[in-house]
């Protein structure tokens, strides 16, 4: 709990960024910032592409958003769980976290099967039906690119956060590696609100 | 101030918001309003859910200024690279 009280600190004498606690926090933040660049670079050039074609469907019509807009709330729900997950920690109630930390990974794990099927649909039916090719459609292809570089972000998310669970139980990791793992889930579910408005409704 | 900031009905009071923004975002779509203010209004309400999470879940509200700093880097570098393709954009 003490811990707890010095990351969070209200009182700011107690903490500066840079001391070795809070190096972990720090280093995650930095690679989240490198990480917000690629998505950034991504966002930036479809919008440019976009802009710049002449021929671009109008992104809801043909993706379709009741399935995004309820994997949105997917993320969003998964999040809250996060840091849920996080407070049970910091409490020192392990079944509460572990009963939260499953239901974030099970979020993101049904996240991902969403993601799966409207992939699918897409590419057998709706695509080609609508004569866009992934190969030789910008629209098509940088939205791959972004959702697919996206998805991976997701997929490691998963990934990370059933190790965290796996070593806090084995009583290797506390409750700073559970908010260090909850800011990159975080941030997968912020970039997630950027592209379900600049890909799927703009 | 820290308890208070951190308890779990504050959590669940920024879902509602999240929930409400996403909701409304939505349903302008289906609304079908003029192309301009549709663009506005969906990017402030995406800036804003984005700031919802980051301020209130990954707890920048309650860190040092140096966090804010590394977080709005990207942002920062990615209206300076919109202003450098803007001869692409825009070209003569």
């Amino acid at each position: 709990m003490s811990e707890a009280v010095a990351v969070h600190g209200g009182a700011e004498a107690n903490e500066t960024p840079l001391t070795p606690e809070n190096w972990g926090k720090l280093g995650m933040w930095l690679f989240l910032a490198g990480d917000a660049m690629s998505f950034g670079c991504l966002i930036v050039g479809y919008g440019i592409l976009r802009h710049a074609s002449t021929k671009w469907p109008i992104p809801a019509q043909v993706l379709g958003i009741n399935l995004t807009a309820f994997m949105t709330f997917l993320l969003i729900v998964s999040s809250v769980w996060m840091v849920l997950a996080l407070a049970a920690i910091q409490e020192g109630n392990k079944a509460k976290f572990n009963k939260f930390l499953g239901l974030t990974i099970l979020g993101g794990a049904m996240f991902l099967g969403c993601q799966a099927y409207e992939w699918t649909h897409l590419l057998q039916h709706r695509l080609p039906e609508l004569n866009i090719f992934f190969s030789t459609d910008l629209f098509a292809t940088t939205f791959f690119i972004l959702t697919g570089f996206h998805g991976l972000h997701v997929t490691g998310g998963v990934i990370y956060n059933t190790c965290v669970l796996a070593a806090v139980n084995r009583g290797r990791y506390q409750a700073k590696h559970v908010e260090i793992a909850g800011l990159y889930w975080h941030f997968v579910d912020l970039v997630w609100i950027l592209i379900f408005t600049f890909v799927y409704l703009l | 101030m820290t308890s208070e900031a951190h308890s779990t009905s504050n959590y669940i009071k920024i879902f509602w918001i999240l929930l409400a923004l996403t909701v409304i975002e939505v349903a302008i779509v289906y609304m079908g309003l003029p192309k301009m203010l549709l663009a506005s209004l969906l990017v402030i309400f995406a800036v804003w859910k984005a700031a919802l999470v980051a301020m209130h879940f990954m707890h920048l509200k309650f860190e040092k200024k140096t966090l804010t700093i590394v977080a709005l880097a990207p942002f920062v570098l990615c209206i300076f690279l919109v202003l450098m393709l803007m001869p692409d954009i825009f070209p003569h």
